[in-house]
């Protein structure tokens, strides 16, 4: 991956919520909806599964962006699973800013399975404004880069 | 105050109510009174202390403590009566093998503090009216109490004992002494300032995990950052990204328990300090869901294994403030 200024392409982490986002993102796959490549998506059973671990240690291994995806609130399959992701996520995201990384590298969406255009949209928005800010380097391991 | 504590150790030992006691006894030098357990009335008269660098919170030793047999008296000042509360909601002490006599809190002092001026070969250190009388090998110093205390007393947040069997002495307030000022400073610089703030704070951190060790609400048999597997176990901090994640995981694991009593940037050797990364959530979690302070009592719930269905999305962290 070439990595400068102008033809900088950002890794993306997405967590999708295996009911929803997942089905979500499948629909706009299946709509033909295009959303950029640099989103690499890995399911996980409820947004809630998202250790605060998971979104460091996607920095850690070269990530640029984080966004995690789940049902929306009320519609979790597991009845309370996102209430507690909200909580817990807004908190690590206040740290995250206040330790002085950059706030839209983070993110959290709601987005449904039958929301395929929305998760297309979500994407390329956030796609877009981690491009705008450049490679990840306040939350990086050296030992992780590749060359 | 070290007599009364010490004659009522000893009734209560005398009388088998309790078969240890824990507190503090002399250290090596003047100012490193470290708790210890002492099970005999002549263990106490020997080396029992109760001086201005007590400082130390017993609590998290209770979580051993209180599942050996018997009995035990602790000594409690306020600050530590909050963990103590936070550790019998978690469940992780004994309520009932634990008597506590409730004793007055600081402020303590701080021996880093004292060095700091200068001061070195240090026999003995006296409060005389507020004003330190510090014996060292090259004479007498003297310097204001006040500048030489310790970083959690500036900011005390409560003289009042949550839990108690027995007091010596007063029972306090809960003070209000703004313990968010600096959290409000820091959020107010700019993102670049507070990255390189954070930078040169957490790039002295050695990973000797003492902050994560002396922690009452660090009470995981097992804790992540031992396990082996986990990719972040080096002893030494090999990268910047090591420091960060080692300082936000830990600060999160005790988010919504930590009941801000310092101890983390107390024993820090490098003088980090950690306990803003606590009391930024702590500060979060009052804005966002309500005043909570962990340890004021051992029935609610922790905020964040709570929820309501309004809680706000965490888009408004990023819409406050400065970026």
């Amino acid at each position: 991956m070439q990595v400068n200024d102008n033809n900088f392409q950002p890794v993306i982490v997405a967590f999708c919520c295996n009911w929803c986002s997942y089905a979500g993102a499948d629909l706009s796959g299946t709509n033909r909806l295009n959303y950029p490549t640099n989103v690499k998506i890995i399911r996980v059973p409820c947004s809630c599964r998202v250790n605060p671990m998971f979104i460091l240690r996607a920095f850690q291994k070269g990530a640029d962006g984080v966004i995690i995806c789940g049902c929306h609130p009320g519609d979790c399959h597991y009845t309370s699973g996102n209430y507690y992701t909200r909580r817990r996520i807004t908190l690590l995201y206040s740290m995250l800013d206040f330790l002085g990384i950059e706030r839209n590298r983070t993110r959290l969406e709601w987005v449904s399975a039958a929301e395929g255009a929305k998760f297309a949209a979500t994407m390329q928005q956030f796609t877009e404004d981690v491009r705008k800010l450049g490679p990840n380097r306040r939350l990086e391991d050296l030992r992780c880069r590749k060359q | 105050m070290q007599e009364t504590m010490i004659k009522r150790a000893k009734e209560l030992l005398a009388d088998g109510t309790v078969s240890r006691v824990i507190g503090w006894k002399k250290g090596e030098f003047a100012y490193d009174t470290t708790p210890a357990v002492f099970e005999t009335a002549e263990e106490l008269d020997r080396d029992f202390a109760f001086d201005d660098f007590t400082a130390a919170n017993v609590s998290k030793y209770l979580v051993k403590e209180s599942r050996k047999e018997g009995k035990i008296l602790a000594f409690l000042k306020p600050c530590d009566t909050y963990s103590f509360n936070q550790l019998i909601k978690e469940h992780r002490v004994i309520r009932e093998n634990v008597y506590i006599i409730g004793i007055p809190g600081g402020p303590k002092l701080d021996a880093e503090k004292i060095k700091a001026k200068g001061i070195t070969g240090i026999l003995g250190i006296k409060n005389e009216n507020y004003t330190l009388k510090i014996e060292t090998l090259y004479g007498t110093e003297t310097m204001p109490f006040y500048e030489a205390i310790c970083g959690k007393c500036e900011s005390c947040k409560s003289k009042k004992h949550v839990i108690y069997d027995e007091l010596i002495g007063e029972d306090g307030d809960i003070l209000d002494s703004n313990r968010f000022d600096t959290v409000e400073k820091l959020e107010n610089m700019t993102a670049q300032e507070r990255f390189d703030f954070w930078r040169e704070q957490l790039s002295k951190c050695i990973r000797c995990n003492a902050c994560r060790n002396v922690c009452p609400a660090c009470t995981c048999e097992k804790c992540v950052f031992d396990n082996p597997k986990s990719g972040i176990e080096n002893k030494a901090a090999s990268d910047s990204f090591e420091e960060n994640l080692f300082h936000i995981i830990r600060a999160f694991h005790v988010a919504g328990r930590c009941t801000d009593c310092g101890e983390c940037s107390r024993v820090c050797p490098q003088n980090i300090p950690l306990h803003l990364l606590n009391r930024k959530f702590i500060k979060d979690i009052n804005e966002l869901y309500g005043e909570y302070q962990a340890g004021a009592d051992t029935v609610s719930r922790s905020p964040i294994t709570d929820y309501t269905p309004d809680d706000c999305e965490p888009s408004v962290v990023h819409e406050r403030g400065v970026e």
